[in-house]
């Protein structure tokens, strides 16, 4: 027992190590670029009631490019998306984050994930707050930063004044808003996005727009399945499916 | 970084559980109706058979443990439904934290909200079928552990039938085989000490079942989901 004191010592000394480091704001810089995107699509192919939606699809998306995915209804865009964020095993082929294929690399990979799909993953009996507070416990997010986030995002989707009001009691658009709120509450170099203008009114699509262009301009990268035309920001890769088993990579 | 990893794998499982509590809390009658079924259905029983009580007692642990058992059936299907329809689900599959961990969190909360109200309301039901009070603890303990090793096993079952619609019956048949092991030990407990017999050996293969249930479901559930998710 004569050890004691000293113990309370170095576990004092421990936590506040600890809180200097978690409170330091160099830090989400050093993750950021810690983190680099390298995802790449090996002969990817995707057979859905014994026909081919793609077959040997070949790209690689990496810092700062801005993907989209386009083709024709039913052409196999989710498909794809589903297999680039590990949902689906690939019919052929193999996706690879930086270097090793998915199964192996999942929880570094959804470590740098945002993925928005057709589910908004909201929960609608639960309040905006309520929601966001989740994504960043389940998202492994800084303790430090939280509360200060959460508001900070939710302020970026235009839901201050809405934050105690349950979900279900929202609009459609705003529904999708809290969705969308993840993209400025996680701190992740890849998102993948599937249809992410759907029911949003044309400020917040001018403002999504910008959002995805200027994390791809800061390195970040992004993958964005849409039909709707971007007004200001320019692709740098495109992959058109053509829903008959061809596929060009741009 | 290994301390960090386990702190914030607690706190993701800390707001999954409380989120659990949360959304069962709000959708009131969802969150009772598996309770009142049970109360129902044990009602019905004296009503149906015979008000004697040297006879209803002995029929007692058998009528509490099978309407506890299709209790917990009844209120297994939502318990992945509803997350797999808003798209939360696919988000807790994506999440760097692994997948049963999450859905641990997730039978945890099922169990506080629909496995030990069972076991709770187990003495007031009891006395309506006569049991003498002091089986009471060792009832409600049986149903309280049982609860937990049917939640679990069917959770593995519920993970397999999420994309199905109408999935209740698929669901009953997948898991009720699984099922018969715990409800011969469960009603096997209250039986002994209805009997006045030392109920510890039936508890203990009660407390294993649940031990092993524990060690497999929650991985075998995640792997389910993204089973069933990926289709």
């Amino acid at each position: 027992m004569a050890c004691g004191p000293y113990w309370t010592f170095v576990v004092k000394c421990r936590a506040r190590e600890r809180r200097a480091r978690r409170d330091d704001p160099a830090r989400d810089n050093e993750r950021q670029v810690g983190l680099r995107v390298q995802l790449e699509g090996r002969q990817l192919g995707c057979e859905r009631d014994e026909r081919w939606l793609f077959q040997a699809l070949e790209f690689s998306i990496e810092d700062g490019d801005l993907c989209r995915v386009e083709g024709p209804n039913g052409s196999g865009k989710t498909s794809l998306i589903k297999m680039l964020t590990g949902q689906l095993e690939p019919s052929e082929g193999a996706v690879l984050w930086q270097g090793k294929p998915l199964p192996k690399a999942r929880a570094a990979f959804h470590g740098a994930l945002v993925y928005s799909g057709h589910l908004s993953g909201v929960k609608e009996a639960l309040t905006p707050l309520e929601n966001l507070s989740w994504y960043q416990a389940i998202g492994i997010d800084d303790d430090a930063r939280s509360v200060a986030a959460r508001w900070q995002a939710l302020d970026a989707v235009g839901l201050k004044g809405f934050e105690d009001i349950p979900v279900a009691q929202l609009s459609a658009g705003q529904r999708r808003r809290v969705g969308l709120a993840r993209l400025h509450l996680l701190n992740r170099p890849l998102w993948i996005l599937d249809e992410p203008f759907t029911a949003i009114d044309r400020e917040g699509v001018a403002a999504l727009e910008h959002l995805v262009a200027e994390h791809c301009h800061k390195g970040g990268a992004a993958i964005v399945t849409t039909h709707h035309a971007f007004s200001s920001v320019a692709f740098t890769r495109r992959i058109g499916l053509d829903g008959h088993g061809g596929h060009h990579v741009l | 970084m290994s301390s960090e990893g386990g702190h914030s794998w607690a706190r993701a499982f800390r707001y999954t559980f409380v989120r659990d509590l949360r959304l069962r809390i709000r959708h009131g009658s969802e969150w009772g109706s598996p309770l009142i079924f049970f109360a129902l259905i044990v009602t019905l029983f004296p009503l149906a058979t015979t008000p004697d009580r040297t006879v209803l007692v002995t029929f007692a642990p058998g009528i509490l443990w099978v309407a506890a058992l299709l209790a917990v059936l009844l209120s297994l299907d939502a318990l992945f439904r509803e997350d797999h329809d808003d798209g939360t689900l696919e988000q807790m599959l994506l999440s760097p934290v692994p997948a049963w961990l999450l859905v641990l969190a997730k039978m945890c909360a099922h169990w506080v909200m629909a496995g030990l109200p069972l076991a709770l309301m187990s003495p007031m039901l009891g006395l309506m079928l006569a049991l003498p009070s002091s089986v009471f603890w060792v009832t409600a303990l049986s149903l309280a552990l049982g609860s937990a090793t049917l939640i679990l096993i069917g959770a593995i079952g519920a993970a397999l039938t999420v994309g199905v619609r109408r999935g209740g019956l698929l669901l009953a048949l997948m898991v009720l085989p699984l099922y018969i092991p715990v409800l011969i030990f469960g009603a096997g407990v209250v039986r002994l000490a209805l009997d006045g017999i030392d109920v510890t050996p039936y508890l203990a293969i009660l407390g294993a079942m649940f031990a092993a249930a524990l060690a497999l479901s929650p991985w075998a559930s995640a792997a389910a989901l993204r089973l069933a998710h990926s289709g």
